[in-house]
C-alpha cells in the first residue's frame, strides 16, 4: 500500500469555464508539499478536490492506494476524517455559535466519542496550539482572527488525520502566530508521518517550509 | 445623561421602556385571556336590546353594541379566540413550511424541484379563495378555521427555510464540519437549524396578526366562526354597522386591542431574535 493523497487527472468547471484541467498532484506521508500559483489558477479548488469536499468533473482522487467513489457524505466518516483541512479566513470556517472547546471538540463529538473525552483531547490540543484555558469559553466574535485561527488548526489536528491540506492558513495572520502554527505542523508532520500541502500565492514561505513546490498556471497544467 | 445614573443592571436592554410595555400589555392579555371565565363569568354572547349602542361608561366601561352586549366583556373573549385561531394557525404554518423546506433543501435534486413547484403552484392560487374552499369541506369550526389559515400559508416559511439552508450550506463552517466526520444528520441538527430557527420563529410570530387577520375574513363571509362566538375579527365586523349611527367604540375597542397585542408580539420577537444572534448578544454587554 502506498501511503499518500493522489490527484488524479482532475479536471473541473464552473459554469463550462475550466478551473483545472487534466491535473495531477501526489502528496506522500511525511512530506511538504507547496501549491503556488496566481489567484483564479484553481488551488483552493484543487485542496477541496483532495479535501474530498468537492466532486471534480472529470479524474479521481486516490487515498493510501484507495481509489475514491464520491465526496463529502458519500464516504463514510472514517475515511473523512484522513484528510484534514484548513481555510484562509477562520472567522468563515467556524460556526459562530459554538465557543472555541465545543469547536474544538466538535468533530470528536460527531464521530461518537462521549463529551469528557472529547472536551479533554480539546484542551489538551488548545494547549498544543497555544490557546490559553480563559479562551476556550469564548465565541468566535470575541477572539482575533490569529486565536481564531489557532482553534482551527487544533480542530482540524483533533482526528490525527494522515494528511493536513492548508489553503492559504497563514495569509491573515502576523508573523509570530504564522511561525507557531507552522512549528507545530511540522511538530505533528514529524510525530504522526503526516502529508501536508500549503497552498499559497507567497513564494518565501513555501521554499521555506515546503519539500517540493508545485507552479499552478491560470487554468492550465501544473509544472514541476 | 439619566443612563448613566442608572444602576447596570436596569441599563440593560432587557429594562428598555418599549420591551417592558411591550411585555406587560402581552402579559396582561394572555393572563386576563386565560382568566376571563374567573374574572367575568356572565354569557358574553347575551343580548339585551334594551341596552343597545350605549356610550362608553362606568357601567359599560367600552359601551354596548347594536344587541345591547358589553364591548368590553365581548372583546376580552375575543381575544382569547383570536389569539388561540392566529397562535395555533400560525404554528400550523411553520411547521409545515419548516418541514417541506428542510426536506426540500436536504434532499435536493427531483424531490426539491417537486416540492418547490408544488409550493408555486399554491402560491399562484389565491389563498383565500384556497382557504375557503378547505373551511367549505370541513364543518364550520375553530379546528376548520385554524386548518384552513395554517394549510394556506406555509409557503413563505417553505421559502424562507430552503433558501437560508441553501446558502448557509455552502459555508466553509459546512466544509469543516463534513470533514470533521459529521453526518448529514449532524450537520443538519447542530449546524444548521439552529441558524435558521430564529427566522421561523420570527415569520411564526409574524404570521399571528396575519392569520387573525384571516380569521376575521372567513367569518365575514360566513365561513369562518358562528356570528354569536366572539372573536376580535367579528367584532370588528359587527361594529362597522353602528359605525354610521355614532357607535365607534363598538369596532375600535377590539381594533385597538387587536392592535396593540400584535404589536406587543412583534416587539418581544424581536429582542429574542437578537438575542439569539451570538454577535448582536456581544454587543448588548448580555
Amino acid at each position: 500500500m502506498t501511503s499518500a493523497l493522489v490527484a488524479h487527472q482532475i479536471t473541473v468547471h464552473y459554469d463550462r469555464q475550466r478551473v483545472l484541467d487534466r491535473v495531477d498532484l501526489r502528496i506522500a506521508a511525511g512530506e511538504t508539499v507547496g501549491l503556488r500559483g496566481p489567484s483564479g489558477s484553481g488551488k483552493s479548488t484543487l485542496a477541496r478536490v483532495l479535501a474530498l469536499l468537492h466532486a471534480p468533473d472529470g479524474g479521481h482522487v486516490a487515498l493510501d492506494g484507495q481509489r475514491l467513489a464520491g465526496v463529502r457524505h458519500r464516504l463514510p466518516a472514517a475515511v473523512r476524517t484522513r484528510v484534514a483541512i484548513l481555510f484562509q479566513s477562520p472567522r468563515a470556517a467556524t460556526d459562530p455559535r459554538l465557543t472555541l472547546a465545543e469547536l474544538i471538540a466538535e468533530p470528536l463529538r460527531a464521530t461518537g466519542t462521549p463529551r469528557e473525552a472529547a472536551r479533554a483531547r480539546a484542551r489538551e490540543l488548545a494547549d498544543l496550539v497555544g490557546l490559553t484555558p480563559d479562551l476556550l469559553a469564548r465565541r468566535p466574535h470575541a477572539v482575533s482572527d490569529g486565536q481564531l485561527q489557532r482553534a482551527c488548526l487544533a480542530r482540524a489536528l483533533v482526528h490525527r488525520p494522515g494528511y493536513l491540506l492548508c489553503d492559504e492558513a497563514t495569509a491573515m495572520l502576523d508573523a509570530s502566530t504564522q511561525a507557531h502554527l507552522a512549528a507545530v505542523v511540522t511538530d505533528y508532520q514529524r510525530q504522526h508521518g503526516a502529508g501536508v500541502l500549503l497552498v499559497s500565492h507567497d513564494a518565501a514561505l513555501l521554499t521555506r517550509w515546503a519539500t517540493r513546490v508545485v507552479e499552478l498556471p491560470a487554468g492550465g497544467r501544473p509544472t514541476g | 445623561m439619566t443612563d448613566l445614573a442608572l444602576p447596570a443592571r436596569l441599563r440593560r436592554p432587557l429594562f428598555r421602556p418599549g420591551i417592558v410595555l411591550a411585555s406587560v400589555v402581552l402579559v396582561a392579555a394572555v393572563a386576563a385571556c386565560l382568566a376571563a371565565p374567573l374574572l367575568w363569568p356572565l354569557d358574553e354572547s347575551a343580548v339585551d336590546l334594551a341596552r343597545t349602542r350605549l356610550a362608553p361608561s362606568w357601567a359599560h366601561l367600552a359601551g354596548t353594541d347594536d344587541l345591547g352586549r358589553d364591548v368590553a366583556h365581548r372583546s376580552l373573549y375575543g381575544l382569547r379566540v383570536s389569539l388561540l385561531v392566529g397562535a395555533v394557525a400560525a404554528l400550523v404554518a411553520a411547521g409545515i413550511g419548516g418541514l417541506v423546506g428542510t426536506v426540500a433543501a436536504t434532499c435536493g435534486g427531483r424531490v426539491d424541484r417537486a416540492l418547490m413547484r408544488v409550493v408555486d403552484t399554491i402560491a399562484a392560487l389565491p389563498h383565500l379563495l384556497l382557504g375557503i374552499f378547505i373551511v367549505a369541506m370541513l364543518r364550520p369550526s375553530l379546528a376548520a378555521v385554524i386548518l384552513s389559515i395554517g394549510l394556506t400559508h406555509w409557503l413563505s416559511t417553505a421559502r424562507i427555510v430552503r433558501s437560508e439552508l441553501l446558502s448557509l450550506r455552502t459555508r466553509p463552517f459546512v466544509d469543516a464540519a463534513v470533514a470533521g466526520g459529521a453526518s448529514r444528520t449532524r450537520v443538519l441538527t447542530r449546524h444548521l437549524l439552529p441558524h435558521v430557527l430564529p427566522r421561523i420563529a420570527l415569520a411564526t410570530t409574524l404570521m399571528v396578526p396575519h392569520a387573525v387577520w384571516h380569521e376575521t375574513a372567513l367569518s365575514f363571509l360566513g365561513l369562518g366562526l358562528p356570528p354569536h362566538l366572539a372573536s376580535l375579527g367579528n367584532m370588528i365586523n359587527d361594529g362597522q354597522r353602528s359605525l354610521l349611527t355614532g357607535a365607534w367604540w363598538a369596532s375600535l375597542v377590539p381594533g385597538l386591542l387587536l392592535v396593540a397585542v400584535t404589536l406587543a408580539l412583534a416587539a418581544l420577537t424581536g429582542r429574542w431574535r437578537d438575542r439569539l444572534d451570538p454577535r448582536v448578544r456581544a454587543e448588548l454587554h448580555l
